[in-house]
């Protein structure tokens, strides 16, 4: 498997000579990319997890949480890889997911 | 072994001793007996490759890409609409530092319908990144080939080599075919740093934004640089073991020349009988062929070209509404330089017209009388 390093270069000199992905995104966080990022209003969560399902990078993590008796987890957005494509937002079915603007 | 070969079978027999890998070819027109030959090679099994037939030219290119990506050694050739077609993923074999080697026929654009000579399809695809050479004998034709693969393998990019149609790939020439076991001596397998591998994967040619991809450019033009010196050292140590060299530019009855003739490919095989002519008649005059074109030698084009006093450039191309491609780059190459000789540009032998000895007289004839060119281009030979 690729190497779990993060990739720093400074320049022509030390970078590869082509686009070439060279360690684990485990590490190498894209995150960055996004200007909407999705907020989950869990007191309208009914918790489906189509949200889950149609994430397409997919950085919508289950987590474990007592929300009652039947439910025992909840999603949480990753936003180390969360693109902010909005989704999940489009998709949910009770509308709990808002796109917030990502302020620099 | 001395054989007397045609030009395409020079690019086949090239391949076949280069050890490539996948040959992945279309093969109808404007293709010509290369792959033709190719094909035959593999399936009876005198070459250990991967023959792919493929719809069309852009797939035969993004067929020799996936091969060159695992880190084969791929072939392909193609000429003129042919080449135009791979024009997209030219790019992207240049951009994904894959080292292809591909055979080009320079063959004129339709409309109307030629199969005959002209660069126009090669000119072209000058800023795409590929390195192109023009070969002026079906001899230099196969050992451009291996050199190429070995200039290709060590800069990262791919190498057009480049021969006229009819001229040299259909005419038959007396070719020393060298031993499998010294082309090995001189090519040694490919090895490849970063390769499409399932063991240790990674992904190719991401988005890469503005931040990184300036750079990756840059790297490109380095690598193109690097190539003039690399064509040059790999040339001498060709010639040791082959006996046979070739530079950027060859130079012939330069020493004492006044007026220096510059032209590519066969235009340039003839000139050598023509300078022969004119010296007996006591012209001081020499040849100066540019074999590669990309990376272009302006270093050596300066240094050659310094203290003359006329230069012409002959051109099989045009890029409509200038001039010739060969005459631009040598005027930009001395543009710079104190006290420049007068540049003559010509256009001859576009759609295959033949350039003879007499042609070739004609513009010595004009550039000997003319003090300063009196044109931005002279066409030659146009029944007006």
């Amino acid at each position: 498997m690729a190497d779990e390093k993060e990739i720093k270069w400074t320049g022509v000199k030390d970078m590869p000579p082509m686009a070439v992905s060279l360690g684990s995104m485990r590490v190498n966080k894209t995150g960055n990319w996004r200007n909407l990022r999705p907020v989950i209003d869990y007191e309208k969560c009914i918790y489906c997890f189509i949200c889950w399902k149609f994430c397409p990078e997919p950085s919508i993590d289950i987590e474990a949480a007592q929300i009652s008796e039947r439910v025992d987890k909840k999603p949480v957005i990753n936003l180390n890889y969360c693109k902010g494509c909005g989704i999940c937002a489009e998709e949910c079915p009770v509308k709990c997911i808002e796109m917030v603007k990502e302020e620099i | 072994m001395r054989s007397v070969i045609m030009g395409n079978h020079a690019l086949s027999y090239g391949a076949k001793l280069s050890r490539a890998q996948v040959i992945a070819a279309y093969p109808i027109t404007p293709q010509t007996e290369v792959v033709e030959l190719l094909s035959q090679l593999c399936a009876n099994g005198d070459m250990k490759a991967k023959f792919i037939k493929v719809e069309s030219e852009h797939s035969a290119m993004a067929a020799s890409m996936g091969a060159s990506a695992t880190g084969a050694r791929a072939f392909t050739a193609t000429s003129s609409q042919g080449l135009a077609l791979m024009h997209e993923v030219l790019h992207w074999a240049a951009g994904a530092r894959l080292p292809i080697v591909m055979g080009n026929i320079n063959r004129a654009f339709g409309p109307p319908w030629s199969i005959w000579t002209e660069q126009n399809d090669s000119i072209a695809q000058r800023d795409t990144g590929w390195l192109q050479i023009y070969a002026s004998s079906n001899q230099e034709v196969l050992d451009s080939i291996i050199q190429s693969y070995k200039v290709a393998e060590k800069i990262s990019l791919p190498i057009m080599v480049i021969l006229d149609a009819f001229v040299l790939s259909h005419t038959y020439e007396v070719v020393d075919i060298p031993e499998q076991s010294i082309v090995d001596k001189y090519l040694p397998p490919l090895e490849m740093e970063y390769k499409l591998d399932w063991k240790n994967p990674h992904a190719f040619g991401g988005l890469t934004k503005p931040d990184w991809y300036y750079e990756l450019r840059y790297q490109i033009e380095e690598a193109q640089e690097q190539a003039k010196k690399l064509i040059v050292d790999t040339g001498k140590e060709f010639k040791e073991m082959f006996g046979r060299e070739y530079g950027l530019v060859e130079e012939y009855k330069m020493d004492d020349a006044e007026i220096v003739l510059i032209s590519s490919s066969t235009i340039a095989s003839t000139l050598h009988v023509v300078i022969d002519e004119l010296r007996e008649q006591g012209k001081k005059v020499g040849l100066l062929r540019i074999r590669v074109f990309r990376p272009f030698p302006s270093e050596e084009l300066r240094k050659i070209l310094k203290g003359r006093k006329k230069v012409a450039v002959i051109d099989r191309n045009i890029s409509f509404g200038h001039e010739g491609a060969f005459f631009t780059e040598t005027k930009a190459a001395l543009f710079n330089e104190k006290d420049h000789p007068p540049i003559f540009g010509f256009i001859a032998g576009l759609g295959g017209r033949d350039v003879t000895p007499d042609v070739l007289k004609d513009i010595f004839n004009i550039v000997e009388t003319t003090e300063w060119p009196e044109k931005d281009i002279y066409w030659i030979g146009v029944k007006l």
